[in-house]
């Protein structure tokens, strides 16, 4: 018999414009010892779908209209809250994507740690610490017996999401709901964190519902795996049945979206080798004062071609976005050099740049952010947004020419012209970020800075919005750097790419060479770190 | 921690400087006199008192002499009060506008926190309405009008408790603290309702309800923490604001505390009387403001290592 089986779940939702249906008609079995994967787009209802078995979704708005989940004979579903509790870090133990914020910043990690183990058993505190410390080191947590006492602040990204593994694991649940786990972690981080809940469950037998919006993550893990789209599951089954030969058109969309291929030939640099369009020599960036200096950027010397796309890859903290943001003057460079070629002779030296200068420099390069939904003012139609830096620059002469302008580069982004006098909000996430690239393309830039303009989205939309790029720099001859953590996505899109690595480029190469022949080690580990 | 507190210390001498300097000068700018009266007194007569406390040598002579003085913590005679100190006055009257205050206190922080947290545990319900809509009520009615109510119907209608005097008869003090207090009450429940919404929504609230705990072990051990940071920091102004707002409330109930003597020192011109208690208001205002940082820092372990880096 299976540990758990879910019947015809079906949840909704009251919002202000009626009940939306989150989750309808869900059944899956989760048996002892197995991972389940649940993989979907954002709004798919995998999330919800399992929230709802420890009565996590908060009711209202939430409601659930049908279905049972039967866990060791009791209905999850309809157990009274004693019930619940019982239940809830016990036998089913939770880990929750972002480590940042789902540990309590007030309380010191080991007293987080045993406080399921105090709540569900009657050990003594002192016991409950050395299961703890224990555990802890079984996580790979050194010096545990210190580390107890520290708050979650001083824990790094990802050994706080081996605290958090650690506590869900500390009552020996038979059931471990894993929801986007090392999503908000590094590559070389997540494959340790994903390699780690492998062993411990191999270790320990206990079943896993691994929920991710990440296919290669979901390929790894899961032994099993289920496909959801707008709360329906279209397709489940052998993972690598599934990945091998998905019967469904959603899940070949799915698998078709992850980028893993090379750059297509057909956009592919073709202009000057040797052409010096922008020139970083020898920056440096520093932040915080003299005893506690931090170099962001470490003596960074980089060429960037006219027309081609430079990929940046480095994992957080690395320098990648400072090092962006001094090619904008976002950030004050302390040493070196950056110049942006105007035409054959002329050389523009962008730190000592002031006033109207600055301005129309600044037309020439453009940014496009990480997250649309933060990115766009909020106050703002798609027009106003996009008229603004045309008046700015007076880069249109009249009303009806700023009229012209807009429409056409919303329709060169592929959005509808009649979606003009809509506010951001009323976009999906991969509209918001078409929005944000005609901005970006509004004042006729020469140099586009991407930062991560691809992370936020789902993998369907982000392939959309890759072949968007991809396109656009083509016809507009744009000169782009591409900032990403994500290696696939970089290898598909840049001609050359450069790693970064604390503060410093540890390689610059063709995209192709750099990823069938790293040199340097970091980039190695980084290549090997994929899943 | 304690390179912290000393900086904070170091930084509130000039401002402690400047509020004597500038109130020393002011209270001199305004027109009128500590002898001004209604029955005129002879010319000869003011001038001998002139020259007695001084007033008649140029106005910075005056000054660097008040300054010499009170670096001996010598606040100087009562301009009015004849044969009484400065320091005497305070030392009767600020025991007891403490006392109330800190009674004031503990009723707001009491009913606040108790109200605030009843109103976040669920939201937008009748838990929620009406203790905010009392708060709303306590922070709109000014105390000279809440405790001549609140003498009509508990002193004088149903004659529980006496009507005015501190220490006098049992429960004298029961009215005049809930006067002053009401207000904080208030302001504290809106804070703790504030902050308390805000931390229940944290994602560590669900990693909590996700361990199985029950939901007062919850709010006690994960929320309250967190949630009541903003009444900490409102706690400093507070009680300093409640010391030197004390005044009304001495007044209606007739209680001899620092507050009256100070509203009598401002409409007699008793200069070294208005110094002397400002100095002391002052002092305590830069002194609760820097303890309720420090009970900041205690609460939340992050703000520490932010310090330390600074």
């Amino acid at each position: 018999m299976s540990l758990l089986t879910v019947n015809h779940l079906s949840i909704d939702f009251t919002t202000r414009d009626g009940t939306v249906s989150a989750v309808s008609d869900v059944s899956f079995t989760v048996d002892k010892g197995e991972t389940l994967g649940i993989v979907g787009e954002s709004g798919s209802g995998k999330s919800v779908s399992c929230y709802s078995l420890l009565g996590l979704i908060p009711m209202p708005p939430g409601h659930i209209k049908n279905g049972t989940a039967i866990f060791d004979g009791i209905d999850l579903l309809q157990a009274n809250e004693k019930t619940m509790r019982q239940i809830r870090g016990k036998r089913i133990s939770m880990i929750f994507q972002d480590p940042m914020t789902s540990l309590n910043p007030y309380m010191r990690v080991g007293q987080q740690i045993i406080e399921p183990l105090l709540q569900h058993s009657n050990m003594s505190k002192t016991a409950a610490k050395e299961k703890a410390i224990a555990l802890l080191e079984e996580v790979g947590i050194s010096d545990a017996a210190n580390r107890f006492q520290q708050y979650p602040h001083e824990f790094s990204g990802g050994m706080r999401q081996r605290v958090v593994i650690a506590m869900a694991l500390i009552t020996e649940p038979e059931l471990l709901i894993a929801d986007e786990p090392t999503t908000a972690l590094d590559v070389t981080i997540q494959a340790q964190i994903l390699e780690l809940i492998h062993e411990l469950q191999q270790r320990r037998n206990i079943a896993v519902i691994f929920i991710s919006h990440d296919l290669d993550v979901i390929k790894r893990m899961a032994d099993r795996t289920i496909v959801m789209e707008k709360g329906h599951i279209v397709e489940q089954g052998n993972t690598q049945a599934i990945f091998d030969a998905p019967t469904q058109a959603y899940t070949q969309k799915l698998i078709a979206s992850i980028p893993n291929s090379a750059k297509p030939e057909a956009y592919r640099f073709t202009g000057d080798q040797d052409s010096h369009f922008l020139t970083l020599n020898n920056i440096s960036i520093a932040y915080g004062n003299k005893k506690n200096l931090f170099k962001a950027v470490d003596n960074v010397s980089l060429t960037v071609k006219q027309g081609e796309i430079l990929g940046l890859v480095g994992e957080s903290g690395c320098g990648k976005t400072s090092l962006s943001h001094s090619i904008v003057r976002l950030v004050d460079i302390q040493q070196g050099e950056i110049c942006l070629q105007q035409d054959a002779l002329e050389k523009l030296s962008i730190a000592e740049l002031k006033g109207k200068a600055l301005k129309a420099t600044r037309k020439d390069i453009q940014m496009i952010f990480q997250d649309p939904y933060a990115s766009l003012n909020p106050r703002m139609t798609v027009f106003n947004t996009l008229a603004e830096p045309l008046r700015l620059h007076g880069l249109a002469s009249n009303a009806e020419d700023i009229k012209n302008k807009v429409l056409t580069l919303m329709q060169d982004v592929g959005l509808e012209a009649r979606w003009a006098n809509k506010y951001p909000h009323e976009f999906s996430g991969g509209q918001r970020q078409r929005i944000a690239i005609a901005r970006a393309l509004a004042v006729e830039p020469k140099l586009i800075i991407a930062d991560e303009p691809v992370s936020a989205l789902d993998v369907t939309i982000q392939a959309q919005i890759l072949s968007l790029l991809l396109k656009l720099c083509q016809e507009r001859q744009l000169t782009m750097i591409f900032i990403s953590h994500d290696l696939a996505v970089v290898r598909y899109i840049a001609d050359r790419t450069a790693v970064m690595n604390q503060g410093k480029i540890v390689e610059i190469n063709d995209t192709e060479s750099l990823y069938q022949n790293p040199s340097d080690p970091y980039t190695k580990s980084l290549l090997a770190a994929r899943v | 921690m304690l390179r912290f507190f000393v900086g904070r210390l170091l930084q509130s001498i000039p401002v402690i400087f400047i509020v004597i300097t500038a109130t020393f000068f002011l209270v001199r700018a305004a027109p009128g006199g500590p002898f001004d009266a209604e029955k005129t007194l002879s010319p000869e007569v003011i001038e001998r008192l002139n020259e007695r406390y001084n007033l008649d040598a140029p106005m910075y002579e005056q000054y660097f002499d008040y300054l010499g003085h009170l670096a001996q913590g010598d606040f100087g005679p009562s301009f009015r009060y004849t044969n009484r100190t400065v320091t005497e006055m305070i030392y009767a009257g600020l025991p007891i506008t403490f006392e109330l205050a800190i009674y004031a206190i503990m009723i707001a922080l009491v009913i606040g926190i108790f109200a605030g947290m009843l109103a976040a545990i669920k939201p937008n319900s009748a838990q929620d309405y009406i203790p905010m809509s009392l708060a709303m009520t306590g922070i709109c009615m000014p105390s000279f009008l809440l405790g001549p109510l609140l003498v009509l119907v508990f002193g004088i209608w149903l004659q529980w408790l006496p009507v005015s005097g501190w220490g006098y008869s049992p429960g004298d003090k029961i009215l005049p603290a809930i006067t002053l207090g009401s207000t904080y009450a208030a302001y504290i429940a809106r804070l703790t309702r504030g902050g308390m919404l805000e931390i229940l929504s944290q994602d560590y609230i669900r990693t909590a309800k996700a361990k199985g705990l029950p939901m007062a072990t919850i709010i006690i051990r994960h929320a309250l923490r967190g949630g009541l940071s903003p009444v900490v920091a409102f706690l400093g102004p507070a009680i300093a604001g409640l010391l030197a707002g004390s005044f009304v409330v001495e007044t209606i109930f007739q209680i001899p505390g620092l507050g009256r003597f100070y509203v009598q020192a401002a409409f007699n011109r008793d200069y070294t009387m208005i110094l002397g208690t400002t100095i002391l208001l002052s002092c305590l205002i830069v002194l609760l403001n820097m303890l309720s940082d420090l009970l900041a820092v205690w609460l939340n372990p992050r703000l520490a290592l932010s310090n330390e880096k600074n």
